[in-house]
């Protein structure tokens, strides 16, 4: 599960670097406090942009590439921003033999994307998740964070229409108030 | 280190003790309580719309009940679960309660005196009116002691912990001297139960004997199998069970700092976790001086970052240093030279869990439980194609067949039993004729599976044992660290393989070569997830060769589940002209009536997902699965 979604995620590479400057500061300059700046920064940013990893390396006094190697080889820290919402499908053995796998493939084809990606237009983010624990329900996808049981290819279409409607529903409030 | 003053830190826990004891040792006696099941499966099945409802209720009505957020029961195919006790009768444990019913429980048997027997799943204890969960079959062989207090006390109050006796086991320790400790936890047999086995007691002595200060101790919670959940259910229900173990095994071996390593996908137990170290802090039962004694001790949190590899402990050692989790060779072993280069002794979850339970009652007690030298009791998670999913915690030495049949009662909608997947993706799948084996440390080894760390995954007719090798093989060649060649490379050709073969593209000859690169990744490989990554492949190699041959010689997937292997047909026959049902229910409009009005599957636009056969209706039963696809009558 990674850390909760920001509301906004930030791409100006200067407040990329305040931001990522405030977390460190809390920290003492040792390696070992590497992954918890990591996952504290991607708390804040949603995701670990260049300027950030380079900033805390900078502050660990590291070379860049130990915290690009940190990043890239744990699961839970992520290169690019993440969607407005997260669709993780879980593929623990459970779900698997379920149908999780069914459940991937609907949600890629509907998104067109493929797991650890997020679609152009930022809605969605796309990934996979070893195992939540509610394999009685299997098989699950955990929606922003919500873990939707038996999700089949229908339920699939359901939850993307739900969210089409709200985001409908957002764009007409903005079009009135504007 | 000299033993502590024992008079005093008696005295300082008596009062701790007597304060929580007034207010949550007679709980059930004097007023009604309703205690909610709310740990992340029973959240994922409404329990918190059931807690609000019942709080809410509660309110509205003035009433003086109250309502308790308690964990993991166990019983995760009845979620949500409620137990709501009454002064004089035996609580009662209801199952599947959503909002509706939980208005209707406050009502019926809150205000008025009717239990609501349609809504009951069984009583605690022995009851005329109701069913008792001593009357279910599983309760013969279930004996719970770790998860004892799962889902029975309130996980965020130590105070309610140590009313139900928590903490008795440190002040007995903190009496002890360490080598009395260690020379008990040995002769208890308790071995680890993350999965290898080594026994606890030895490991504490040799980390114990390490030169070298200052010593750490470390918790393993980075519970990665799929499929298994144990850890999980005990850190988010009865997180001060694990923390008592530490402190204990800290004491033992002369720690003064500890890690619990957690994984970050298991955001409620570190949150549980976190509340509860802050509450033994505060009652003085982890920091300086414990309980007044000259024995101090403390425990940070460290999130794991979703690496699986890490739940090897050399490996979670280097990812708690920051760096990237990949192991190095043993020896040095951690007890000797661990993080930071000095002694660390790290346990597993379910191994600290039932160290106070050795304290309280004896090394002898302990290793009266269970059988061939194991002792202790084994939990499992039992998922997958059985009736009752959920924690099961039984003695060891029970068989396979007793835990699957009787505590899960056997495979739902009278399908066939065909294997059981143990151990995660280290272990194996064991077919019918291996169901009488005990579930022990080393009976299973010779079937080609191991125990691990208790993930257990009921397989029925419908599952293909290929596709269940291919996925463990996937898992762990995603997971790989990449240090090891052979476990980098070869997971990867033994994955291809696989793939070819549930696709149909598979060569005889690709069995041998499957055998070989098993034998040179086993051999080749540093840590266990190298090294028992073959046993899925392995063992259904073992078992059900039959099903390696059809799909490569046949090109057929006998459980009917590749998909590549199947394709969906409407026989003509049987499909009834006025339905569209199927039609419906595709979700890429691969349906449609041919000029008679009969369905007709467009085989080119079939994203073989299932749905046309559940939507068609029972009566006409129209639609199959053909195995190979060349079985579709062209039309």
């Amino acid at each position: 599960m990674t850390a909760p979604e920001a509301q906004e995620t930030v791409e100006d590479p200067e407040q990329i670097k305040r931001e990522t400057g405030l977390v460190v500061r809390g920290f003492s300059r040792k390696r070992l406090n590497l992954i918890p700046i990591l996952q504290k920064v991607q708390g804040k940013l949603g995701y670990l942009p260049r300027a950030a990893m380079t900033e805390i390396a900078a502050y660990l006094n590291i070379p860049d590439i130990d915290v690009y190697g940190v990043v890239t080889f744990y699961n839970q820290f992520r290169l690019n921003p993440p969607g407005r919402h997260s669709i993780r499908v879980c593929l623990g053995t459970a779900c698997h033999m379920k149908g999780g796998y069914i459940a991937l493939d609907a949600w890629k084809r509907r998104l067109g994307i493929n797991p650890r990606e997020t679609s152009p237009d930022r809605e969605f983010d796309l990934d996979t998740v070893a195992c939540v624990g509610c394999c009685t329900m299997a098989p699950v996808t955990v929606v922003d964070e919500k873990p939707e049981r038996q999700v089949d290819p229908t339920r699939v279409d359901g939850l993307l229409l739900a969210f089409e409607n709200e985001r409908k529903a957002r764009e007409k409030e903005k079009g009135e108030k504007s | 280190m000299k033993k502590a003053e024992p008079a005093a830190v008696a005295a300082a826990f008596n009062e701790i003790k007597k304060k929580a004891g007034a207010r949550w040792g007679n709980l059930w006696q004097d007023r009604p309580v309703i205690l909610v099941g709310a740990a992340t499966c029973g959240r994922a099945a409404g329990a918190i719309e059931v807690l609000d409802t019942f709080k809410a209720e509660i309110k509205n009505r003035n009433l003086d009940v109250p309502v308790i957020e308690v964990g993991c029961m166990g019983h995760c195919y009845a979620e949500p679960l409620v137990i709501i006790g009454k002064p004089g009768q035996p609580p009662v444990c209801y199952n599947h309660v959503n909002p509706v019913i939980a208005e209707r429980l406050v009502k019926e048997y809150l205000l008025g005196d009717n239990p609501s027997p349609e809504f009951v799943l069984a009583a605690l204890e022995p009851s005329e009116a109701l069913p008792s969960f001593q009357d279910f079959p599983r309760a013969q062989y279930e004996r719970k002691i770790i998860l004892k207090n799962c889902g029975h006390i309130d996980p965020t109050r130590i105070e309610h912990y140590i009313a139900g006796g928590g903490y008795a086991a440190l002040v007995k320790a903190l009496q002890m001297s360490p080598e009395e400790i260690i020379e008990e936890v040995k002769k208890s047999g308790l071995r680890g139960r993350g999965g290898a086995g080594f026994p606890t007691g030895n490991k504490w002595q040799l980390c114990r004997n390490a030169r070298g200060r200052p010593r750490y101790m470390v918790c393993n919670a980075d519970e990665g199998d799929p499929g298994a959940f144990m850890d999980r259910a005990i850190l988010e229900s009865d997180p001060h069970s694990v923390i008592e173990g530490m402190i204990i095994a800290a004491r033992a071996i002369g720690s003064r700092y500890g890690y619990i390593y957690v994984r970050a996908e298991y955001p409620l137990a570190v949150e549980r976790l976190d509340i509860a170290l802050r509450q033994a802090r505060r009652k003085k039962l982890l920091g300086n001086r414990i309980l007044g004694s000259d024995f101090s001790f403390d425990i940070s949190l460290f999130q794991g970052s979703g690496a699986f590899v890490c739940g090897e402990e050399t490996a979670l050692i280097a990812s708690l240093e920051g760096r990237a989790g990949m192991p190095h060779h043993r020896p040095p072993y951690p007890a000797i030279q661990g993080l930071h280069g000095k002694p660390t002794l790290v346990n597993n979850v379910k191994t600290l869990a039932s160290v106070r339970h050795i304290i309280n009652n004896g090394a002898d007690w302990f290793a009266g439980i269970g059988a061939n030298g194991s002792s202790g009791t084994a939990v499992f998670a039992l998922a997958g194609k059985v009736v009752n999913t959920g924690l099961v915690e039984v003695p060891m030495g029970t068989t396979l067949r007793q835990i699957i049949f009787d505590v899960g009662s056997g495979i739902p909608k009278g399908k066939k039993f065909k294997a059981v997947q143990i151990g995660g993706p280290s272990g194996g799948c064991l077919p019918e004729s291996a169901l009488d084996l005990p579930v022990d440390f080393d009976s299973l080894r010779g079937a080609g599976a191991m125990m691990g760390s208790g993930g257990m995954v009921v397989l029925d007719e419908d599952d293909c044992m290929v596709e269940i090798a291919r996925y463990f093989l996937e898992f762990t060649q995603k997971e790989s660290c990449g240090k090891c060649t052979f476990c980098r490379l070869g997971t990867k050709q033994m994955l291809e393989v696989l793939t070819e073969f549930t696709r149909g593209e598979g060569k005889i000859e690709d069995l041998d070569n499957l055998y070989k690169l098993a034998g040179e990744i086993q051999a080749g490989s540093l840590c266990g997830l190298g090294r028992t990554a073959p046993n899925p492949v392995l063992t259904t190699l073992r078992y059900f060769r039959d099903e390696y041959r059809a799909h490569i010689e046949l090109g057929r997937c006998p459980a009917l589940m590749c998909m590549h292997l199947i394709a969906y047909y409407i026989l003509p026959h049987k499909c009834e002209r006025s339905c569209d049902a199927c039609v419906g229910s595709c979700s890429v409009e691969a349906i449609s009536p041919n000029k008679k009005r009969i369905k007709v599957i467009d085989q080119e636009k079939c994203v073989k997902c299932g749905k046309c056969l559940e939507a068609c209706p029972f009566q006409y039963n129209a639609v199959v699965k053909l195995t190979p696809p060349s079985e579709v009558p062209a039309r």
